[in-house]
């Protein structure tokens, strides 16, 4: 069985259709990529996964879970985590607390038990402060672990949010352009990472992604999208010498 | 500059981040706890003000420093601790019971009313508190049989075990009920800032949807905010209806709203230093102004709307010149000093951020 | 026919709401900071009308004084945007809202200092005479304030809608960053619209004085207009207009009605049922955000 199977979904703006008859599906242990150019629909996809936008039909399963059937909070709670287009990090929030808050799906005391600070607060908040150690080492945010969000660079904010990400302990983690805005060498880490997420941690990636490099360096299978529809699946190499994606790209008549 | 060096986990869970620090406020408990004994009573008198005035500063600090709604009704949850707290002593419970209760309640009707303004943002959840605000006046003066309306209440004297508390003839056991009533509030809002729901507060004032992401329940979190907040301003209430000695249905007005917002706000948006230095400049404002027009020759009448006209101004200049309040300003003169010589103004400038509207929610 | 007259004084109470609301939604519009010391200014521009007109004080004829008040409010306004919220350029919403409440209490301070907590009325020659219409009795002021309110809403809404400033205001207050890099003066677009709503606030004030006695704290109506700009909704002027007027009949009706506890309730209820109900207001502006 998939991890994540998504089929025959359609999504409708007013009369815009963003999201047209689309079906793929994702396996345990994979790095897929969701390539298409600006307005194909891939970050609609992205938010009918995390429950931000209801679908107008089609059916989303996770590990064999119906996805429609849960509120977009319980969505982390079954093990998907996300990063944004547009970084949403707690920007008056230190590093430190905004991967803490990654944590949130693990937290167990109750309201009155921290009011107190009880034992079994103190107790699970080792194990919170653990985890995200190992996100910072990891990541290696170390130099930045106390500093607020507001005065640090948009490449590291970028990290910050994967490590926020991470911190919650996914099963499927959703990279919204992850490379979006970096530098050659900031890029060059990201996929280094990607790697490992996938090897050492052993969580299954879903990228939206235009940097062809970082796709065809990491991913397994890349889904092209045009319209809301699916153009061409397969390897990062089948796909970018697809004639039909060539053309979406750079327009009829250009091959 | 004091260097940390952490060692454990513990560590960032400490109430205190050194040892130079917990004894720096060790010192301050133990002058607090000795100030019955060095102050005259109206001097301590003020004091206890300035408490119950930070407890209030505390429960809306909960609510709009730390998940970022900003309410302009707190006078009414203020008035809800006050009078449910008179009339559970008058059924007959003991204070010990009736008063954790009355804030108990006080944040179970703060999670009602927070239920339909959830969904509100900005000014409109602004103009809903308002609302509520104006409200609460004419709802009192409709539940007589239980409030007294126009004539109000005066509270019993509090009894604890047999020890009695009366505020005028004893307003030493007075000052010490409302110091614990502070360290208790202060503590629980300092716990919860170390434990997952006070950082989901923040979560939720930062960014909504990364929260909702991450699995924060943003209606259930807002209202679980709320209803704290509105159970440490109650007991504010309560203790603000025991230091006047009585108070009816304009006691808890929407300016006492407006004021206690505007307290935190010259305190220090999101800090626990900010409702108490906010608090001293509410409770201490009137006795300088009295002193100030004595000085000019004042004929010792009242000018109407003079403490609002120089309270707005101090705020004005505060928004104005130093948005982060007192204890932002306080920050920046202690890291001047430690930094001595080599502080440069640079470090200080604060980031312009530009507005995208508000209407995208 | 009872009824009738009721709903008349009703709807030219409305049209003073909606002035005060006009001014608020003007600000919201053009640069989503909220007033809330718009019924301040209100009470201000009376009270130099008043200044300029009365007998006791400049005793100026009122045809002069009042263009002149709604000048002075004018200035004034875009004055203080220029001195005082345009260093909050970028700063949350509820520190406007906070700042103007704060200003609201500065100007009824100043106001009480210079002429006095006493209420008084503008010598107005508004305030002379009635008009009956088949057994409605209408006062002149209470006409005058339908006509200057609908006129002055009509032209404000074609305003924004029809010229390129009006559009450009609009586009400065939902992306302060790209409208500038368009080339819009964000700025100046911003203080041209404070004192817009100065004049209209003058205008209210001047209304309001030659309907009854006025006082520094009148401009407490404030809150009741700000209630009928959110009831309206509060990016729309025909809305502002429209939640004055509900506001304004509900009174006399509640009072009428009503038992004397619940009539005060009735605009504040109404506003928190629209709240849970309608969130953004009658006729509302709102959409998700995208991420």
């Amino acid at each position: 069985m998939s991890l994540l199977e998504i089929r025959n979904a359609t999504l409708k703006f007013g009369g815009v259709v963003a999201v047209n008859d689309l079906s793929f599906a994702i396996e345990e242990g994979e790095v897929y990529a969701i390539v298409g150019p600006n307005g194909a629909g891939k970050s609609t996809v992205f938010n009918m996964i995390s429950r931000f936008y209801a679908p107008f039909a089609g059916q989303f399963r996770f590990d064999g879970q119906d996805l429609l059937t849960v509120r977009p909070d319980q969505v982390a709670n079954l093990g998907i985590a996300r990063t944004f287009q547009n970084i949403e990090l707690f920007d008056q929030a230190t590093v430190l607390q905004n991967l803490l808050v990654g944590r949130h799906r693990h937290r167990q005391s109750t309201l009155l038990e921290e009011l107190f600070f009880a034992p079994r607060v103190r107790a699970e908040e080792r194990r919170h402060r653990h985890a995200v150690e190992e996100v910072i080492e990891f990541l290696d945010l170390q130099a930045y672990r106390d500093k607020r969000i507001a005065g640090l660079p948009y490449g590291i904010r970028k990290v910050v949010e994967l490590g926020r990400a991470l911190a919650s302990g996914p099963r499927l983690l959703l990279l919204d352009e992850p490379a979006s805005g970096l530098s050659v060498e900031e890029t060059q880490d990201m996929r280094w990472w990607i790697d490992d997420i996938r090897r050492q941690m052993g969580i299954t990636v879903l990228m939206v992604e235009h940097d062809m490099g970082l796709v065809s360096g990491v991913c397994d299978r890349v889904l092209a999208l045009a319209d809301g529809a699916r153009l061409a699946e397969g390897t990062p190499a089948e796909v970018q010498s697809d004639p039909r994606v060539i053309e979406a790209y750079l327009g009829t008549g250009a091959v | 500059m004091r260097i940390q060096f952490k060692t454990s986990y513990d560590h960032d869970m400490r109430l205190f981040p050194d040892a130079w620090t917990a004894c720096v406020y060790g010192a301050l408990m133990v002058v607090m706890v000795l100030l019955p004994v060095l102050l005259d009573e109206f001097f301590l008198g003020e004091i206890t003000n300035v408490l119950i005035w930070a407890i209030g500063g505390l429960g809306l600090m909960l609510l709009t420093g730390q998940s970022g709604q900003a309410s302009l009704g707190h006078a009414a949850f203020l008035a809800m601790g006050c009078y449910s707290n008179t009339i559970l002593i008058e059924q007959g419970l003991p204070f010990v019971i009736a008063f954790p209760l009355a804030g108990v309640l006080t944040g179970l009707f703060g999670m009602v009313i927070a239920i339909p303004a959830i969904r509100l943002h900005g000014i409109y959840l602004a103009m809903a508190t308002i609302a509520v605000s104006v409200l609460a006046d004419d709802v009192i003066v409709l539940l007589e049989p239980w409030t007294g309306g126009v004539s109000g209440k005066f509270p019993e004297p509090i009894v604890i075990f047999g020890f009695e508390i009366e505020r005028w003839s004893q307003p030493g056991r007075f000052y010490y009920l409302v110091l614990a009533v502070t360290v208790i509030s202060t503590l629980f809002y300092r716990n919860l800032l170390r434990a997952p729901m006070g950082r989901a507060f923040a979560a939720v004032r930062d960014s909504e949807v990364s929260a909702t992401a991450l699995g924060v329940h943003i209606p259930r979190t807002k209202a679980i905010a709320f209803g704290l907040s509105c159970m440490i301003t109650g007991w504010a209430g309560a203790l603000m209806g025991y230091h006047a000695g009585t108070f009816n249905n304009e006691t808890f007005s929407l300016v006492i709203s407006i004021t206690l917002l505007m307290m935190i706000v010259i305190g220090g948006l999101g800090s626990i230093h900010g409702a108490f230095l906010g608090a001293a400049v509410v409770a201490f404002l009137p006795q300088a102004l009295s002193m100030t027009t004595d000085l000019f020759g004042g004929s010792g009448v009242a000018i109407p709307g003079l403490e609002t006209g120089v309270f707005g101004l101090i705020l004005i200049l505060f928004i104005l010149f130093e948005p982060t309040g007192i204890y932002g300003r306080w920050l920046k003169i202690r890291t001047w000093f430690e930094l001595f010589p080599f502080a440069r103004k640079a470090m200080f400038r604060r980031q312009k951020s530009y507005l995208k509207t508000e209407r995208l929610r | 026919m009872d009824q009738l007259q009721l709903l008349v004084s009703g709807l030219a109470n409305g049209c003073v709401y909606g002035l005060i609301a006009l001014g608020f939604v003007l600000i919201y519009k053009a640069t989503e900071a909220v007033n809330f010391a718009q019924g301040d200014f209100m009470m201000l521009g009376a009270f130099v009308a008043l200044g300029l007109t009365n007998a006791e004080y400049m005793a100026l004829p009122f045809w002069l004084a009042a263009p002149l008040s709604i000048l002075v409010m004018a200035v004034l306004g875009y004055l203080l945007d220029l001195l005082v919220l345009r260093r909050l350029f970028g700063q949350s919403q509820i520190a406007v809202v906070i700042l103007t409440i704060a200003l609201g209490f500065v100007i009824r301070f100043v106001a009480g200092a210079i002429w006095g907590h006493e209420p008084q009325t503008l010598q107005s020659p508004l305030s002379q005479g009635d008009i009956s219409l088949g057994g409605v009795v209408l006062s002149v002021v209470d006409l005058a304030v339908i006509v200057v309110t609908v006129l002055l809403t009509i032209t404000l809404y074609q305003f924004f809608q029809r010229t390129r400033l009006g559009l450009a205001m609009q586009a400065a207050s939902q992306n302060q960053m790209a409208a500038y890099v368009m080339g819009i003066p964000v700025k100046r677009v911003q203080g041209l619209i404070w004192g817009i709503s100065g004049a209209t606030a003058a205008v209210a004030g001047i209304l309001f004085a030659s309907k009854g006695a006025m006082d520094p704290n009148a401009g407490l109506l404030g809150i009741k207009a700000f209630a009928a700009a959110v009831i309206g909704g509060f990016g729309s002027l025909p809305g502002a207009l429209v939640g004055g007027l509900i506001v304004g009949v509900i009174e006399p009706f509640a009072a009428r009605y009503l038992a004397a506890g619940y009539s005060q309730i009735a605009p504040y209820a109404l506003l928190l049922a629209v709240l849970v109900f309608r969130p953004h207001g009658l006729i509302s502006q709102t959409r998700m955000k995208k991420v």
